[in-house]
């Protein structure tokens, strides 16, 4: 039978590697969120000539790169089943801690490691809660994302840590060849995830998990380890978007990040992911992320009421799901 | 007599591939009609066409001279069909009751819950099968075999003049099978057509009046059971003559070093100890009812199942193993008992379900994963273990029960392990795909691997293994080795189990 794949593949070569391209976007997950943002793009180009300028795309990819980056340790915990309502919280926490030690005269890179530490520890708590204290993510993390406001609150007397270097502002508005450093930043991380979820067996396992859980764990793989990572890996990429948020506030804000893991959610579904996990992409989680940015902006531009804007995205990102969801024969 | 149920000339394809060429099939009142044919013949897409799941390209099906078109299950119930699935339907947390009526439940005239009609109701209808249970604890208490009656209590409290048994017995004990076609016979008295699907003929040969085969979509033809025998049956099934299914046992089994060995085990608490010693290259058999505690037993001695104490050794040096992964790393596997939640990741390639638990072998850099080599690797893999599927891209969902198996089988050929425990591995696979994995257990065990094989089929058993321990109430309670090795004598210990003794 190897032959009808032989036949296939000389088929597809007949077409062109363009078209061989195109067929493996077509059946991947990510065809859909593709031409969701291929439509909201164009549909934003007739609302608005501004939209396609330089300075708007880098601009709203400015804009996206903080619920960007959560997103990508989102993708990470969602593809293995589970869900982190931490983020926003941890975000907020970890910002106002590397803020609050900058101040208090810690040499400034050591307080932004800091910071990511907390993010990473958080992170791994989470992940033994749930692996090893076998208790259902999302309640985890709903109280770790109490413990993480509080923190940050009871750290900072609720009001904003201000008063840092001026170097660190550099991660929030700097740019490196024309190109926003918080954009850079974002792409390098989703990078970085697309290698370990495409290329290394971690990645492997972590789909295994979401896909069967017993079957992965029976047949020899650490499942509790991975899933510690999991949660790890969402706290780091949490802390590292603090680190964005703090250089473009240039202070520690204990309130940042309300309702950020509902939009990092959001994005990872936009970009095809299963919630129940198993199935996705992180490619797919970086166009859902533009595309729920591309919305922000082009609603912006086109001077839409604030209120209104929330109802138009809620409508948006339930008729996504619905085109996209599961059909069964 | 005239068949209640005629199915004429049925075709169905998905996504191009035909998968049934025309099957015609009637069904009488009072008669147990069975299915039968290898996996993939086109059974279950037949059995769901019936029950409105899935609707034909052409053809018809009529039921009692009257043709019907379903377009939903629901209208397979209304007009009469049952159907008792493989994988059940009812809710684990109900009763017996709740779970016969549900989503139409009866209601008194203040429009509540009107649970005492419903309790007679129920009774009535279990009365009809002749069994007896315990209506008021939730049905994941209960046997296996009673969940099954109260799925067929269910198809009869709706009236259905048709019942679908769709491979009823495979996870039930040989008693609950016996009263299993007690109840079946007893439907036949009253007047209900059945249609059996089993891949046992002896269960066939003794519960069926007529029998269908089909083979890769095409209907083969209808025998009356008097008129046939199992050779003819198997020829029709796969269209040529099996030869003895199992490979040949070496001379005298080799008594070489012992890999493996369990001491001082104990499932629960109030078990006297036991254990068992497994030796390089032979097959030893785990044999016994189902519920025996032969799973929990391969399981715990693993790290995936509690038990009471116990104590590992592998080759030499004990071994704690808290989880599968700490065995996997001495070398000891487990094929699991189901495939399709434990044993793979549907939604994964046939590619990536042999390599999960060995990415190690494709290392490169490091850290990355070798693509072309996995490939290379999966196809050697698919080769040896004769996987039939498109390539190793072809997700594992779309493929056959047997080719599955071997996928599963395949994940341990793969890595260097060499203690494999095969828990069921021929379960709900066709009598082709069964000899392949005969051969190529004997052939693991030629070079140098030990396997433990849980079956609940003795002539597997008696055929495949070396030596046998037979369970009882979750513990070993007898070891056969040899010309021991009989259905009487395993059957007599696994329901007896009369000897408490540990026979070395």
């Amino acid at each position: 039978m190897h032959s009808l794949d032989k036949q296939a593949s000389q088929r597809d070569a007949a077409r062109g590697p363009l078209a061989a391209v195109m067929q493996r976007v077509q059946r991947s997950n990510i065809f859909l969120p593709l031409v969701g943002l291929v439509v909201v793009c164009i549909l934003m180009s007739f609302a608005s000539e501004n939209f396609f300028q330089f300075n708007n795309m880098m601009n709203v990819m400015r804009q996206v790169s903080i619920i960007g980056i959560i997103a990508v340790g989102m993708t990470f915990v969602i593809l293995t089943g589970g869900i982190d309502l931490s983020v926003g919280a941890v975000m907020a926490l970890s910002g106002t801690i590397a803020a609050g030690l900058m101040v208090n005269g810690l040499d400034p890179s050591i307080a932004l490691l800091a910071g990511l530490g907390v993010g990473l520890g958080f992170g791994l708590f989470n992940g033994v809660m749930v692996s090893y204290g076998r208790m259902p993510p999302i309640i985890v993390t709903l109280a770790t994302m109490g413990i993480a406001r509080g923190l940050g609150l009871m750290y900072s007397g609720g009001y904003p840590i201000s008063g840092l270097p001026s170097w660190v502002s550099w991660f929030g508005n700097g740019r490196l060849f024309d190109i926003p450093v918080p954009v850079i930043m974002m792409l390098l991380i989703y990078f970085v995830a697309w290698v370990v979820l495409e290329r290394t067996s971690f990645g492997r396992h972590v789909y295994a998990i979401g896909g069967n859980e017993q079957a992965t764990r029976l047949s020899g793989v650490r499942v509790s380890r991975i899933k510690l990572a999991v949660y790890g890996i969402s706290g780091l990429t949490t802390a590292l978007a603090a680190v964005v948020l703090t250089g473009r506030l240039m202070s520690g804000q204990p309130n940042a990040g309300m309702g950020f893991e509902l939009d990092a959610i959001a994005a990872v579904v936009l970009g095809g992911t299963a919630i129940a996990g198993g199935r996705g992409s992180i490619i797919g989680t970086l166009i859902g992320a533009t595309l729920l940015g591309i919305l922000n902006n082009g609603l912006n531009l086109m001077g839409v009421d604030p209120y209104v804007q929330n109802v138009i995205k809620g409508g948006i990102i339930l008729l996504a799901i619905y085109i996209g969801r599961e059909r069964r024969a | 007599m005239d068949p209640i149920l005629t199915i004429k000339d049925i075709e169905k394809s998905f996504i191009g591939v035909k998968v049934l060429h025309g099957v015609d099939l009637d069904v009488r009142a009072g008669e147990v009609h069975a299915l039968l044919g290898e996996n993939g013949a086109g059974k279950s897409t037949l059995m769901k066409i019936l029950c409105g799941i899935h609707s034909p390209d052409t053809g018809t099906i009529t039921i009692a001279g009257q043709e019907r078109a379903f377009r939903h299950y629901d209208d397979a119930v209304a007009a009469g069909v049952g159907i008792v699935f493989q994988e059940f339907s009812l809710v684990p947390y109900l009763n017996a009751v709740e779970n016969i009526f549900l989503g139409r439940e009866l209601r008194n005239k203040f429009g509540l819950l009107d649970k005492r009609a419903m309790s007679a109701r129920a009774i009535a209808l279990l009365d009809r099968l002749g069994v007896q249970m315990d209506l008021e604890v939730p049905i994941g208490h209960l046997s296996v075999a009673q969940q099954q009656f109260i799925e067929i209590a269910k198809a009869l409290s709706l009236e259905a003049r048709i019942l679908v048994l769709d491979e009823p017995t495979a996870t039930l004990t040989p008693n609950e099978v016996e009263h299993l076609f007690e109840v079946m016979r007893q439907l036949r008295e009253q007047g209900v057509a059945m249609v059996f699907i089993s891949h046992h003929l002896d269960e066939i040969f003794e519960i069926c009046d007529r029998i269908s085969v089909l083979r890769d979509g095409h209907f083969v033809g209808t025998r009356a059971v008097v008129e046939t025998d199992i050779d003819q049956l198997v020829e029709m099934m796969v269209g040529r003559r099996i030869e003895a299914n199992f490979p040949p046992k070496p001379e005298k089994p080799p008594k070489s070093e012992v890999v493996l060995e369990l001491e001082d085990f104990r499932l629960a608490r109030d078990h006297a100890p036991g254990g068992f010693r497994l030796h390089k290259g032979e097959i030893l058999g785990f044999a016994g009812l189902v519920g025996s505690g032969r799973t929990e037993t391969a399981l715990a001695m693993l790290g995936a199942h509690k038990c009471a104490s116990r104590k590992v050794t592998v080759n030499g040096i004990d071994r704690n193993f808290r989880e599968p992964a700490d065995a996997l790393a001495c070398g000891v596997g487990l094929l699991p008992e189901s495939r399709k939640t434990e044993g793979l990741v549907t939604a994964f390639s046939v590619k990536h379900n042999i390599s999960l638990n060995n990415y190690g072998k494709y290392r490169q850099a490091g850290v990355l994963i070798d693509g072309p080599r996995e490939t290379q690797s999966t196809l050697d893999v698919m080769g040896r273990v004769s996987v039939k599927a498109q390539g190793p891209d072809t997700p594992v969902e779309t493929l056959s029960g047997g080719n599955q198996q071997k996928v599963v089988i395949g994940r341990w050929i793969n890595h260097h392990a060499n203690i494999l425990i095969f828990d069921e591995p021929t379960r709900g696979i066709d009598v082709g795909a069964k000899a392949e994995i005969y051969h190529l257990m004997r052939e693991l065990t030629e070079k140098g691997y030990a396997i433990i094989m849980i079956s609940s089929e003795l002539p597997e058993i008696i055929g495949m293994c070396d030596r046998v321990c037979v369970f009882k109430g979750g513990r070993i309670v007898r070891e056969l080795e040899g010309d021991a090795i009989t259905p009487e004598n395993v059957m007599k210990h696994a329901t007896a189990g009369e000897s408490h003794a540990l026979a070395g």
